[in-house]
């Protein structure tokens, strides 16, 4: 899908060109990971392994892989409950994220948390948050830290075009506008809030705009092309980092599954779906860029391989690992002072 | 190699459905994303996709077909590369989907640390030495001066409470020492600024997140119960959040129902939570030193009208108070009145008025609401055989209540008479002068109470 002709409403701060070679096989592999894993998500869930809520992220790989390669270590990142991707993305081990979605002791949250609630502060993922919206001010939080220990942090809260309209994402732009916190908020507008599309949910036709009357830059940017998102994500966290305060980023996205597992999607059509998988797949339009730059059709088989290798193991270890044990009921409840 | 294709759950509760449709046929190739098949559930008709790329080789269910168990196999596909990914035959995962009982898993269920058994440990309170007497208003603002000193990740957040010095002026001078940085005015917006608190502590930072009233906490409920108390245990013990939620909490004096309720109730049915509530300027300063500390979320009850009242209150540079811990204020042997907040200061006039009718009453301050202090009260029980609970709130699932079925679970075999509790009534808080005095507990029904379960 492209992006808003006029890409606008960009920060002053300088920012490098496009991504390296190196780069781009790393995109490219990182969002191969993330489909796969989703995809083996989805078919454990079909086999009952996993239960409840389970939000694939399949169709949005590039958003947080593109930005993900802005950022440095020790920034923060939070987002929704559709967060697998996010968690594979900052570099949070697959099996670690697969036993949780299977409810094991070996998963990131000892199988107490589940799909949407998964933390490494290692790796400055911050949750993984099953209220819509709430990730927004959390995120201006951990941006607040980062102002308040004047570390040059930056913090990237994601939430859905759903999730736009709540109130608290308003409060947390006037918040982070108002302190100039270094947060960069990313909507990721996959066109459709549960069943509802955005035109039926938003008022606001163009929502790189809802930043605007606290003079929050923003920007729509072609979520389906990782070299788009990676590109208007450097200009963020330039900005957030040079103390300009928080950056607006509109993702236009598409999610091919539905909202959850038991999601019959029938508010759009089979058409719909088929022309975005076909016309504007991520990973498609990623595997031609790194063809171009030379590599070649085994090195990519490689690359599948190792991707596949990774996710089966993730399988099996969300298999072998044990349910947490009855114990563990009554731990996490309170931290014991010390 | 041929892959099974499993029936798929759809949904968190399904466990069958019907096989309405096949979209492909065999012999032909599939690849991933490709609809499959179209399965009718109770609730919808679902897609089934392919996960990955191969030939349909057989058909096992045909279409029609109700009543097909999830994970029975429908179907079967000659992986190219993408059959070993794809479903394994149903055996080989049911086995290892088995749930796995761990020996070493001990069963804990019966051992349940309940709000009711916390064990706190009965050793008398330290003495602190010499007091002098403060207003509860300079005691809570000594400890968050204190603690600010202390430790440079603690900050004050809230409304007016740097340059206007606090609504109700408990943040007095703090602006002055500590800077704008560390007092912060924000804007009329609980729920985003108790969030962006949230999210800072739990990265480490300390926030004390001043309500001008808990009446506004509610803008901010979701914050304070799904994000800073659940995410703990959510996070498998990796994300704590050290934070302090204070402000003025139950009725003033003629400010009507949405400025006129006690949250004691509410927040201590959420475990994940500490909820205190004092009553002088000991507790206030001390427990409030200790809140501050606490790595845990934190709600702070104070009382609006007992900001300007003083008590004595220890000197020591170092005083603080263990959360947990309720204190008897008066000694008594016929009847144990429990109350917290300024209830205390209504239980400590009706013993003084009780005493000249010839009941001892004892004074149970609570202190802390979660954890509870049962013990102290089931010891005071134990002595007086009776129990009268007082508090502004309402009746219903009150605090009351609970203290009563405490006792009633440790101590009803000394129990001699039923325990009785003395409310605020169960209306909304009217404004009229005479029905405000009429909604809240009155000295006569505390008095009253204690000579009914005392049989005088």
């Amino acid at each position: 899908m492209p992006a808003d002709p006029a890409i606008k409403r960009r920060s002053k701060a300088t920012t490098k060109p496009a991504m390296d070679r190196e780069q781009t096989v790393k995109a490219y592999r990182d969002m191969l990971l993330i489909r796969r894993f989703e995809e083996k998500a989805g078919q454990l869930y079909g086999m009952g392994l996993i239960g409840g809520f389970c939000h694939l992220y399949i169709g949005q790989e590039a958003v947080v892989v593109g930005i993900q390669l802005a950022l440095k270590e020790g920034d923060q990142v939070i987002t929704s409950y559709r967060d697998h991707g996010h968690m594979l993305a900052t570099g949070m081990e697959a099996r670690g994220v697969m036993a949780e979605l299977t409810g094991r002791i070996g998963g990131y949250s000892k199988g107490k948390g589940g799909s949407m609630h998964m933390f490494s502060r290692e790796k400055g993922f911050y949750g993984g948050h099953g209220i819509v919206g709430a990730q927004v001010a959390l995120g201006a939080g951990l941006a607040f830290a980062n102002w308040y220990r004047q570390d040059g942090r930056v913090a990237v809260a994601y939430f859905g075009e759903g999730a736009s309209n709540q109130g608290q994402v308003f409060e947390s732009f006037n918040l982070a506008a108002l302190m100039k916190l270094p947060c960069i908020f990313v909507i990721e507008n996959n066109k459709y809030g549960m069943g509802t599309s955005v035109e039926r949910a938003s008022a606001s036709r163009d929502l790189s705009r809802n930043g605007a009357p606290w003079g929050i830059p923003g920007e729509q940017v072609d979520g389906m092309n990782v070299q788009a998102v990676f590109e208007a994500a450097q200009r963020a966290v330039a900005h957030c980092r040079a103390g300009l305060g928080p950056y607006l980023l509109e993702m236009k996205t598409y999610r091919y599954r539905g909202h959850s597992m038991s999601d019959p999607a029938k508010y759009r059509t089979r058409e719909e779906v088929q022309k975005m998988r076909e016309q504007h797949d991520c990973l498609e339009t990623a595997r031609a860029e790194v063809l171009a730059l030379g590599m070649t059709e085994a090195e990519l088989k490689a690359i599948d391989d190792e991707v596949k290798a990774i996710v089966q193991d993730s399988a099996d270890f969300a298999q072998a690992s044990p349910e947490p044990p009855e114990g563990e009921l009554w731990t996490d409840i309170l931290v014991e002072a010390k | 190699m041929g892959a099974a294709i499993l029936m798929p759950a759809l949904s968190p509760t399904m466990t069958e459905g019907k096989l309405a449709r096949w979209l492909k046929k065999e012999g032909e190739a599939v690849k991933s994303g490709d609809v499959l098949a179209e399965i009718e559930t109770d609730k919808a008709t679902m897609e089934v996709e392919a996960v990955d790329e191969g030939t349909l080789t057989r058909i096992l269910v045909p279409e029609g077909t109700e009543g097909v168990a999830v994970n029975s196999v429908i179907a079967e596909l000659d992986g190219g590369e993408g059959g070993a990914a794809q479903a394994a035959p149903p055996g080989a995962h049911g086995e290892k989907a088995a749930p796995l009982p761990q020996a070493e898993a001990p069963a804990t269920l019966t051992k349940q640390p309940s709000v009711a058994a916390q064990p706190i440990a009965s050793a008398p309170e330290k003495d602190w030495g010499a007091v002098k007497p403060i207003t509860v208003r300079e005691a809570l603002r000594d400890a968050m001066a204190a603690e600010m000193r202390r430790d440079a990740d603690v900050f004050l957040i809230g409304e007016e409470v740097g340059q206007y010095q606090g609504a109700y002026k408990i943040s007095q001078g703090l602006l002055d020492e500590f800077g704008p940085r560390r007092v912060l005015d924000m804007p009329i917006t609980e729920h985003g600024f108790t969030g962006m608190a949230t999210g800072a502590a739990f990265t480490g930072l300390k926030p004390i997140v001043e309500f001008m009233t808990f009446n506004f906490s509610m803008q901010a409920i979701d914050h304070i119960i799904n994000s800073a108390a659940k995410t703990l245990y959510m996070s498998g013990g990796q994300l704590g959040c050290p934070i302090t939620f204070r402000g003025p909490n139950g009725a003033a004096s003629r400010v009507a129902a949405q400025h006129s309720q006690c949250y004691a109730s509410w927040y201590a049915h959420c475990p994940g939570l500490k909820v205190i509530a004092p009553w002088n300027a000991a507790d206030a300063k001390g427990l409030l030193r200790a809140a501050i500390r606490d790595p845990n979320p934190v709600i702070f009850l104070e009382n609006e009208i007992l900001y300007g009242q003083s008590f004595d209150c220890p000197t020591d540079e170092e005083f603080v108070l263990e959360i947990g811990k309720a204190k008897v204020e008066r000694e008594g042997t016929d009847v144990t009145i429990v109350a917290f907040s300024i209830m205390v200061g209504m239980a400590m006039q009706a013993a003084e008025k009780l005493a000249e009718q010839g009941i001892s009453a004892e004074v149970v301050n609570l202190r802390s609401i979660r954890p509870l202090d049962t013990e102290t009260i089931v010891r005071s029980v134990k002595k007086t055989n009776r129990l009268v609970t007082l508090e502004e709130g309402w009746p219903f699932a009150g605090i009351g209540s609970e203290v009563a079925m405490q006792v009633m679970e440790h101590a009803f075999d000394h129990l001699d008479a039923p325990p009785v509790r003395v409310t605020g009534l169960d209306v909304p808080m009217p404004y009229a002068a005479n029905l405000e005095k009429l909604a809240l507990p009155r000295l006569d029904q505390v008095v009253e109470a204690a000579r009914n379960v005392t049989y005088r």
